[in-house]
């Protein structure tokens, strides 16, 4: 098991080296430059890249960020908030943290409401409570985001007047309300629809009939015996969606003004601040690549016939 | 001899006039039409029948484990002095598994593949008996096991069904039948999808435990060397009905229904010092879709009268010790006897 790790972390480096090297290519390969404003002389943005080493032919950047990567080290600003440290932009000014804790809300609602919605509809199966679910669970899967956000916005924080219509740093509980919905509505009506399918399955295997003999009871057969064997599709879906959640949502953090990572990354793009661009892509990366290695334990822990090495049977 | 014994012992399970309709959208099919049987305490009832002759599905009503689209529509079935088809869902829950438990076909998919055959034994020892403590349940299940021929129970407990043969599988879903000590067991083809020899194995263990344990047992086969090892009577269903039934040796040395005699004529002997043709029997199965009007065998019989083909023969006593069989020879035999 240790040794698996191990080389799953081996893995995960070059997976990073590799994402990184992708990423500067392509954020190069991208028209403009961050020092062009509409006032900006040539000599000016020559003398800004000479500064911030842009003038260096793309190799010797790229092995200059990944040597600074590997001392930990993910460079200053270039724009938006010029010469800060992108580390200190991104963990200590609270923008990962509110996505992440956003995020983690979200995650747990769409898990906890998802999967049971799913087993109540394959326990119903093909009765009215089946119907509306599908309707709903197909509406949460169709509806882009923005809309949604957007008839939060305007039912929960301008109708009713629930919850406030700017979360910022989510101070108060009221303040995750609609953007927790917001960012967990899609992901728990995939996995209603993920559980479902795969309930459905299982609950017309021969052991769920072996559990029926014994004389168990429904709840316990579903709950216990179905739904342990229905839940790999899910942990393999629940994965990269996780890593993407926790790093905020573009969308929902813009509807709610929240300060998060999510709207840091799109308008770090924008602005062309290469080294935030590199930072958040990294940190969603190896977000999803932790993410990976937590589903594959999970596999096993909930099947124990899937064995993550070759020889271990 | 054994018969003696059983006619004092009480009827554990009385089976009249059941019907059972499966509603599909082409139309209803008769799965279960009308069948009559008694099951006496301690007594081995093989049935026996081809593929859609009704045998699981009539096994399937008595413990309430019918699928859907599939419902009883009529008769009743009295277990211990009670009518099964009017408990309700609770009621039905505690009488399966406590007081009649069943045992599949295929021993590889019956076991929950992502729990331990330890916890899946103790569950069905616990859904019945709150009160009994993990280390009692554990110590019973281990017992189970060790009953049912597993070495190594105590590490065994903790293994998954994928770290067991399929012989052992079957073994461990006996030892899970057998563990609430039920009044009768239900065993579904148990040794069809098994080898040979593990077959014979799972046979002599059955065997082995029903003489210990004193249950009754309904087994339904469609392998009629498998009942004469192990049963004391026999069922023969044809199409939803039971054509034939008897003691083993009724069955097996003067059976009575054409179908049944057909049967064992399909079937090789080891004994016989020339090797002679088998003869099959003609046709095809009947299409439960649209059964014909009167005997269900009548197309496909060798003797089949003018009518056999527009009315049902009535099930007859033919021989001593309930030995019945439906057919209208019988009647035709009986007038005959009568005129002379």
């Amino acid at each position: 098991m240790a040794g698996y790790i191990l080389k799953r972390i081996l893995v995960a480096f070059l997976t990073l080296l590799l994402i990184m090297t992708i990423t500067f290519f392509l954020m190069n390969a991208v028209p403009g430059s961050p020092f062009l404003t509409e006032k900006s002389t040539p000599e000016m943005i020559a003398r800004a890249n000479a500064k911030y080493g842009l003038d260096k032919p793309l190799i010797v950047q790229l092995f200059n960020y990944i040597k600074n990567y590997l001392r930990g080290d993910m460079g200053t600003s270039l724009k938006m908030q010029e010469g800060t440290a992108v580390t200190k932009i991104i963990f200590q000014e609270g923008k990962f943290a509110l996505s992440f804790k956003l995020g983690v809300c979200a995650v747990i609602v769409a898990v906890l409401i998802g999967v049971p919605l799913g087993c109540l509809a394959a326990y119903n199966r093909g009765r009215w409570v089946d119907s509306v679910l599908r309707v709903v669970t197909t509406l949460g899967v169709a509806v882009p985001s923005f809309v949604l956000c957007a008839v939060l916005l305007i039912f929960l924080g301008v109708r009713l007047q629930w919850v406030p219509v700017f979360s910022g740093s989510l101070d108060t509980w009221k303040a995750y309300v609609a953007p927790v919905i917001g960012l967990s509505f899609y992901p728990m009506c995939y996995v209603a629809k993920l559980t479902r399918t795969s309930m459905l399955d299982a609950i017309h295997q021969d052991y769920i009939r072996t559990a029926r003999a014994k004389g168990l009871k429904t709840r316990f057969i579903i709950f216990k015996h179905a739904l342990r064997n229905s839940m790999i599709p899910v942990i393999t879906y629940l994965g990269p969606m996780t890593a993407g959640i926790v790093t905020g949502g573009f969308v929902v953090e813009q509807t709610f003004q929240i300060p998060g990572l999510g709207k840091y990354f799109i308008s770090s793009i924008l602005n062309r601040d290469y080294p935030i661009i590199m930072a958040t892509t990294v940190v969603l990366a190896a977000l999803v690549i932790i993410m990976n290695l937590v589903v594959d334990i999970a596999y096993k822990l909930v099947d124990p016939r899937i064995s993550l090495t070759k020889g271990d049977r | 001899m054994e018969n003696n014994t059983m006619k004092a012992a009480e009827k554990l399970l009385e089976v009249k006039d059941l019907k059972v309709s499966f509603y599909t959208p082409v139309g209803e099919v008769k799965a279960v039409d009308g069948i009559s049987y008694d099951l006496k305490e301690h007594e081995v009832m093989g049935i026996v029948g081809e593929s859609g002759s009704g045998k699981s599905v009539e096994a399937y009503s008595i413990i309430g484990l019918l699928q859907s689209p599939g419902k009883v529509i009529g008769g009743s079935i009295v277990f211990d002095g009670e009518n099964v088809l009017e408990y309700d869902e609770e009621k039905m829950r505690q009488f399966r598994g406590n007081k009649v438990s069943m045992i599949f076909q295929n021993p590889m998919t019956c076991l929950n593949p992502v729990y331990t055959v330890g916890n899946q034994l103790m569950e069905a020892l616990t859904c019945h008996n709150r009160e009994i403590g993990r280390k009692e349940a554990w110590d019973r299940a281990v017992e189970m096991l060790k009953l049912v021929g597993i070495n190594n129970a105590e590490k065994r407990m903790a293994q998954y069904p994928h770290e067991f043969s399929g012989g052992m599988r079957q073994r461990a879903m006996i030892a899970m039948a057998l563990i609430c000590s039920p009044k009768l067991l239900i065993a579904d083809e148990p040794t069809t999808a098994l080898d040979v020899t593990i077959q014979a194995q799972i046979l002599e263990l059955m065997k082995d435990i029903q003489k210990k344990t004193g249950m009754a047992i309904i087994f339904i086969t469609h392998n009629l060397g498998v009942v004469a090892e192990i049963c004391d009577r026999v069922s023969v269903m044809y199409a939803g009905q039971i054509v034939e039934q008897g003691s083993v040796q009724d069955i097996f040395y003067s059976p009575a229904h054409p179908y049944t005699r057909g049967l064992l004529r399909s079937m090789p002997r080891v004994d016989e010092l020339e090797h002679e043709r088998l003869i099959p029997i003609e046709g095809t199965p009947v299409d439960l879709l649209n059964p014909p009007a009167g005997c269900a065998f009548g197309p496909r019989c060798e003797n089949c009268m003018k009518i056999c083909l527009a009315h049902r023969p009535p099930l007859l006593d033919v021989g001593e010790d309930r030995h019945v069989s439906a057919c209208w020879l019988h009647v035709k035999e009986m007038k005959e006897a009568q005129q002379e």
